[in-house]
């Protein structure tokens, strides 16, 4: 081989789980100074190559190679050492300890003053270089848990930088990003690739993915079809190659909108103040606005999960804030974040499925197991879930097919009334295809779809209306031909577009 | 599920071994008594497992035993009515269930502080009571549900396999047992699936009570005689149990069945011990140690299946 030795690479890597080859031969190199981009579908196994790249799984065939040498990594901690870090979709940060502590977590030994004990004034400034670093503004004293999941993704590669980590590797690090934050990240990412730094990049957004990526790996089925430079194949070839078909992303008929099935009027809880929206029958409903601007509280707020003043009607008759009522009289919540809030990890597929319709699919009490397996395997079916069976945990699933499970309990429950935070987040193009066909679906057929979503260009293409959100405040409110990303950033922003004029 | 076969396996092996070792192991007569003293574990303990299965503990259940066996006999003394005394044995079971279910699920209390406080509560609540009596003497109606045989086999052993036949189908056949299992396996999820969290919650601590109340029962039958302290050494055994039958102490998964096998592990060591003249200042140590290589085998078997 000719030329610099790559950081990183994986030679012909193999790796099998109980019923599933998850790698089939897989060659990667990451070099110095560029970004690699990996695309697949769920599935097609990127979790996995991630977790090889990151020391936390073994291959079974083939072996890693850090600067042309061949090295086993036995945990992740020695990945570190050896200069890669993993940034993670789902994030890692201690809830309860402060941030300078989380980015030095088991580094503590680097600040020991001449008396062996911590000098914690020399981490908090460690911290704050790290922090500043990636533009993250909070006082390095204050817990990881007061950040809202966009910070501490920001919090994971400041840990990562201050690793003096060679390779990074991200795995859909803007799936949770307001467009200013992704922005931010991408002249991050931009100047540790002139750095020399070596990044591993997973996304699944085709904008990215040509502004980032200097070469892409293209994966399906556990086995690399791709490999490309920059600029050698468009959005549409790209997403051919994941999805060994072509998939057409059309936009919906427009929707006669019937008749308003929830209304909020003046509702106030943390995070929100007085709010009123209006909900109508055969209606997919935007909300848009920065994270943390009220979104997810609002969603919460509707469905009763959050107590809050206000009046929430469905059908014109009041509905009291309580997740159970609200349930039962026909809402269903997605929430954004679907391992804690969304999945029981442990259960198995058909009981993540079936959570809210336990009750409905009872006969005087009795669940019979039987009937339940059948609603489940239709809803597998219905929902294409990628899944050895039913009986599986839920938390071996890829991320797309776990989210089309919390999707599927609601229609399994029959909801009538979607709240949907973040539906796509962290799921590749084909199953958002498919999420997108199916809230389409349940439009079609009389539902009301209330989607948060921070990808602008998925609010725009599938709904009728939508409302803006900024500091907790409805701001705005666009239909039709005036709902266009231009407009929903124009209202999202002039709060800080204003600090700017005046400051 | 959790290895339940195995957990059978090793039950089954250590009878052998047992069988073997000794002359009076294998005889009707010990095995009939074995499953005796296996039934008051098991009861104590199956309301436990479906708290814990729920995402919860329940600390009190050794002194529920003991406060609803003291009620159950200061009532049938006061009016020589058994009527009366398995009454308020069931009632006083549930309601101390029921206020753990209230501290927890309402109150939100954590589930090892709320039951330890009833823990302390029912307890000193039988002291004072009993004020140091010991209350015997109980009709054969009442004493049949400890001493009785129904077709050859003790009634204690019926009831144990009524309540586990009873708690397996409400665990895998009801609604509110579906429920139960998703509940313990990620509360949030579970509220946000609108299933009634609460309700569920009060359900099983309720249900754990009024097991003790059964327990209660069982031994005024059996022991023929109530004072103050009477459930205490069932505590740690009870928690054994659970373990041992492969439920898992974080919530959403678990058992009835594993529960009895592990109370049948736990009773048939015990009396293999003594069968094999092994003092008794042993018994806890091998007990400790069964757990710990239960619950090390699962570790172990679930990173290789990882």
């Amino acid at each position: 081989m000719n030329g610099p030795a790559p950081l990183m690479a994986l030679r012909g890597v193999g790796k099998s789980f109980p019923g599933v080859r998850a790698l089939d031969g897989v060659d990667l190199e990451v070099f110095a100074g560029e970004v690699h981009v990996i695309l697949g579908q769920n599935g097609a196994g990127k979790s996995t190559l991630i977790r090889i790249l990151g020391g936390a799984c073994r291959p079974d065939e083939g072996h890693v190679e850090a600067d042309g040498r061949r090295v086993a990594f036995a945990s992740p901690a020695m990945a570190a050492r050896m200069g890669v870090a993993v940034i993670h979709q789902e994030l890692t940060a201690v809830p309860h300890l402060d941030l300078a502590r989380n980015i030095f977590l088991g580094r503590e030994a680097a600040f020991r003053n001449r008396l062996g004990l911590l000098d914690l004034g020399a981490m908090r400034a460690a911290a704050r270089r790290a922090l500043d670093a990636v533009g993250l503004r909070a006082d390095v004293r204050t817990e990881a848990a007061a950040l809202d999941v966009a910070g501490q993704q920001l919090l994971e590669i400041a840990k990562a930088l201050s690793q003096d980590s060679r390779v990074l590797v991200m795995d859909e690090p803007t799936a949770s990003l307001s467009v200013p934050e992704a922005e931010r990240l991408f002249a991050i990412i931009r100047r540790l690739r002139g750095e020399g730094h070596g990044i591993v990049y997973i996304s699944h957004r085709m904008p990215e993915v040509k502004a980032l990526g200097d070469r892409i790996t293209v994966m399906r089925d556990g086995r690399r079809v791709a490999l490309l430079r920059r600029g050698e194949a468009g959005a549409d070839a790209l997403v051919a190659m994941m999805v060994g078909r072509a998939v057409a992303l059309s936009r919906p008929p427009a929707q006669t909108p019937g008749a308003v099935l929830l209304e909020a009027e003046g509702l106030s809880a943390p995070g929100i103040a007085d709010a009123s929206i209006r909900l109508r029958a055969g209606e997919v409903v935007g909300l848009a606005g920065l994270v943390g601007s009220g979104r997810t509280e609002l969603l919460r707020a509707l469905f009763g999960a959050e107590r809050g003043a206000g009046a929430v009607r469905l059908g014109g008759r009041p509905l009291p804030a309580d997740p159970v009522r609200a349930a039962a009289a026909g809402l269903g919540l997605v929430p954004e974040d679907r391992k804690r809030q969304g999945l029981a990890l442990g259960r198995p597929v058909r009981d993540n499925l079936l959570s809210a319709s336990f009750r409905r699919l009872a006969r005087r009490g009795v669940a019979w197991p039987a009937r339940l397996e059948r609603e489940a395997r239709s809803l597998v079916s219905r929902l294409s879930i990628r899944t050895a069976g039913t009986g599986v945990r839920v938390g071996t699933l890829s991320g797309g097919n776990q989210q089309k499970c919390v999707f599927g309990r609601w229609l399994s429950a029959e909801a009538r009334i979607l709240l949907l935070d973040e539906p796509t987040r962290g799921v590749d193009v084909a199953a958002k295809a498919e999420i997108h066909a199916t809230i389409r679906a349940r439009a079609g057929s009389g539902c009301a779809v209330l989607l948060v979503s921070s990808e602008l260009p998925e609010l725009i293409h599938l709904c009728d209306r939508a409302y803006v959100l900024r500091d907790g405040r409805i701001v705005g409110e666009l239909a039709g031909a005036a709902l266009t990303e231009a407009a929903v950033l124009r209202l999202a922003v002039a709060q800080e577009a204003q600090a700017h004029a005046h400051g | 599920m959790n290895a339940l076969p195995a957990r059978i396996g090793a039950l089954l092996l250590l009878a052998l071994a047992l069988s073997l070792a000794t002359e009076g192991f294998a005889t009707a007569t010990n095995l009939l008594n074995v499953l005796r003293q296996a039934s008051l574990l098991f009861l104590v303990a199956s309301g436990l497992t479906l708290v814990i299965i729920g995402g919860g503990l329940d600390l009190s259940v050794a002194a529920n035993l003991t406060l609803s066996a003291c009620t159950a006999a200061l009532a049938f003394k006061a009016t020589g009515s058994v009527a009366a005394a398995v009454a308020t044995a069931l009632g006083c079971g549930l309601a101390v269930g029921l206020l753990n279910g209230l501290l927890v699920a309402v109150v939100r209390v954590p589930a090892f502080l709320a039951t330890y406080g009833t823990l302390w509560i029912a307890s000193g609540a039988a002291y004072w009571l009993m004020a140091g009596r010991v209350v015997y003497g109980f009709p054969p109606a009442l004493r049949g549900l400890g001493t009785g045989f129904v077709l050859g086999v003790p009634t204690p052993v019926w009831i144990m396999l009524a309540v586990a036949v009873a708690g397996g189908a409400f665990l895998f056949l009801s609604a509110a047992g579906r429920e139960v299992f998703f509940t313990g396996a990620n509360e949030e999820a579970a509220r946000l699936s609108g299933i009634p969290v609460r309700r569920r919650r009060i359900l099983v601590y309720g249900l754990s009570g009024l097991m003790c109340g059964v327990a209660a029962l069982v031994y005024l039958g059996r022991v023929n005689a109530a004072e103050a302290g009477l459930g205490d050494p069932l505590l740690l055994p009870a928690v054994a149990a659970v373990l041992i039958g492969g439920t898992s102490l974080f919530g959403g998964a678990g058992g009835l069945a594993g529960t009895l096998v592990g109370a049948l592990i736990l009773t048939t060591v015990t009396n293999g011990l003594n069968l094999l003249d092994v003092g008794a200042a042993w018994h806890p140590f091998v007990t400790g140690t069964i757990i710990l290589a239960a619950l090390g085998a699962d570790a172990l078997l679930a990173r290789r299946g990882a």
